[in-house]
């Protein structure tokens, strides 16, 4: 099949089959990395922006380094360093930008729904989300994603439970749509302040207990505790947090003895995770963080290596251009 | 609007094809010393482990073998859409080896410098060999082969399709040409 898709905005307006070549281009891409020299001439001659608005090491560096492997020219913008701070407006932000001819804009910003108003008023970029608000994160899934489905063989009928604050994560969300329109039977616990009313309706079984979500699971996904967002006021203390929604040894016994442990990161060792499990023998955290390099370079390949006008396509294809 | 197509080779022809072609590599190499094969996505992936079992029936010997996939090499990305990707597999190192470059049609040439330039990246081999089942002429490069399995004139307008069964051994190749 051709993907059509010009960007990236969310998991959630992706279909299986799109998912699934995602995924496959992924795989494909993943041998790059192991190579001497790490670096295929794919995307020559593109420019890839990435417009930070917020903090970010893996994702940003992952996205620059799929960039760089495929041969793209990749500037990076963190807000704090750039006309941001001196009051410049998102939109002229992005239109200044767009004026220098890059071909993908990757962005982060704290509001949801930021790139998906980028993306209506810039003519030629394509945009990638590496996250947007409480929205989406669509590459941190569809790594999540890769990587269960490189232990698995699968994502169809596993039982994968999500633990931590489900109300602010947008990688549960994208997580969430992905993996229930994979066939997977998702599960999300943890404390009540921190579940949003009306979760099920994306197909989301809520647990009232941790030991109800491990039971049994395939995956157990734990999130980190943010901090620096909104832990404090939504929970009486981390210790209590530890108690109740860390995962050990001991609860992960509940799981599948193959259970996969992961999580997205930072990691809060000895608060959602204690660091035996973490390091321990089924924890796939550093093969999250490896595809995820994969995963963006299928990304940027599929959204730049193409060209979307479609009248450039048609003539191609009946010319039947076969190299 | 049906297409024509007539049969340029039938698995017979196909096999004696590659049967003269696995003597020939083993006659200009003098025998299978540092050599490796190398077969193109798909169609070369297959015609590739075909020479494998020929040679190895005829000297007792099992020559390393890869597949490598393109793609990421072609020269018109961004003028259609996104070319689905194969993997490439080469479990072996390409330094110093004589390889093999196996495809099922040469045509323009464009593949095969996508298929040099893919080689190259992974490696530094002593030389590279062009072995094809088909040549149809019409270069836009200066690329020859070494190994033809048969010279076909074509016109521009008609199609060589290669067709293999689920075991990749080929089965026939026609010449299509279109009916207006």
């Amino acid at each position: 099949m051709d993907f059509t898709q010009k960007h990236i905005l969310g998991i959630d307006h992706l279909s299986v089959a799109e998912i699934d070549l995602i995924l496959n281009t992924a795989a494909n891409f993943k041998e790059i990395n192991n190579r001497d020299i790490k670096k295929v001439p794919t995307l020559r001659g593109k420019t890839i922006i990435n417009l930070f608005f917020e903090a970010s090491t893996r994702t940003r560096t992952s996205f620059e380094i799929a960039g760089k492997r495929l041969s793209a020219d990749t500037i990076n913008i963190s807000a704090s360093a750039s006309s941001v701070v001196k009051g410049e407006t998102l939109e002229d932000t992005a239109m200044n930008l767009e004026a220098m001819h890059p071909d993908i804009i990757v962005m982060r910003h704290s509001a949801s729904g930021a790139p998906h108003y980028l993306a209506k008023r810039l003519p030629r970029s394509s945009i990638i989300n590496a996250g947007d608000g409480t929205h989406e994160h669509p590459s941190q899934a569809l790594l999540d994603m890769m990587t269960i489905r490189e232990h698995k063989g699968r994502l169809d009928g596993l039982k994968v439970a999500i633990v931590g604050d489900i109300t602010h994560s947008r990688v549960v969300r994208s997580n969430l749509i992905g993996l229930t329109r994979m066939g997977a039977d998702v599960r999300v616990a943890g404390p009540g302040t921190m579940i949003p009313p009306g979760i099920e309706r994306l197909g989301a079984t809520v647990c009232r207990s941790l030991n109800e979500a491990l039971e049994g699971a395939d995956v157990v996904m734990m999130l980190r505790i943010q901090l620096e967002r909104q832990g404090k006021s939504l929970l009486p203390t981390l210790r209590e947090y530890s108690r109740f929604f860390g995962l050990n040894p001991s609860n992960l016994a509940l799981a599948k003895p193959d259970a996969l442990v992961m999580h997205p990161g930072p990691m809060n060792r000895g608060v959602e995770i204690s660091t035996s499990v973490a390091d321990g023998p089924q924890s796939v955290i550093l093969d999250q963080v490896e595809n995820g390099v994969a995963v963006r370079m299928a990304l940027l390949y599929l959204v730049g290596g193409a060209n979307n006008d479609e009248s450039t396509i048609q003539s191609s294809q009946s010319k039947g251009v076969t190299a | 609007m049906s297409d024509e197509s007539t049969t340029l080779l039938d698995a017979t022809g196909v096999g004696r094809a590659l049967t003269r072609i696995s003597h020939e590599i083993l006659e200009k190499n003098k025998g299978t010393q540092d050599l490796v094969l190398v077969g193109i996505r798909t169609g070369g992936d297959h015609l590739s482990r075909d020479i494998f079992n020929r040679i190895r029936d005829f000297e007792g010997v099992e020559l390393p073998v890869g597949a490598i996939d393109i793609t990421m090499y072609r020269d018109d990305l961004g003028i259609r859409s996104a070319p689905q990707m194969h993997s490439t597999e080469i479990p072996f190192s390409l330094d110093g080896k004589n390889v093999i470059l196996v495809d099922d049609v040469l045509y323009t040439g464009r593949t095969i410098r996508a298929a040099l330039d893919a080689l190259m990246d992974l490696g530094r081999p002593r030389s590279i060999q062009l072995a094809v089942l088909i040549d149809r002429g019409h270069r836009e490069l200066p690329i020859r082969a070494d190994y033809v399995g048969r010279n076909v004139p074509t016109s521009i307008s008609e199609n060589v399709e290669v067709e293999f069964d689920s075991d990749g051994t080929a089965l026939q190749i026609r010449l299509i040409k279109p009916r207006s």
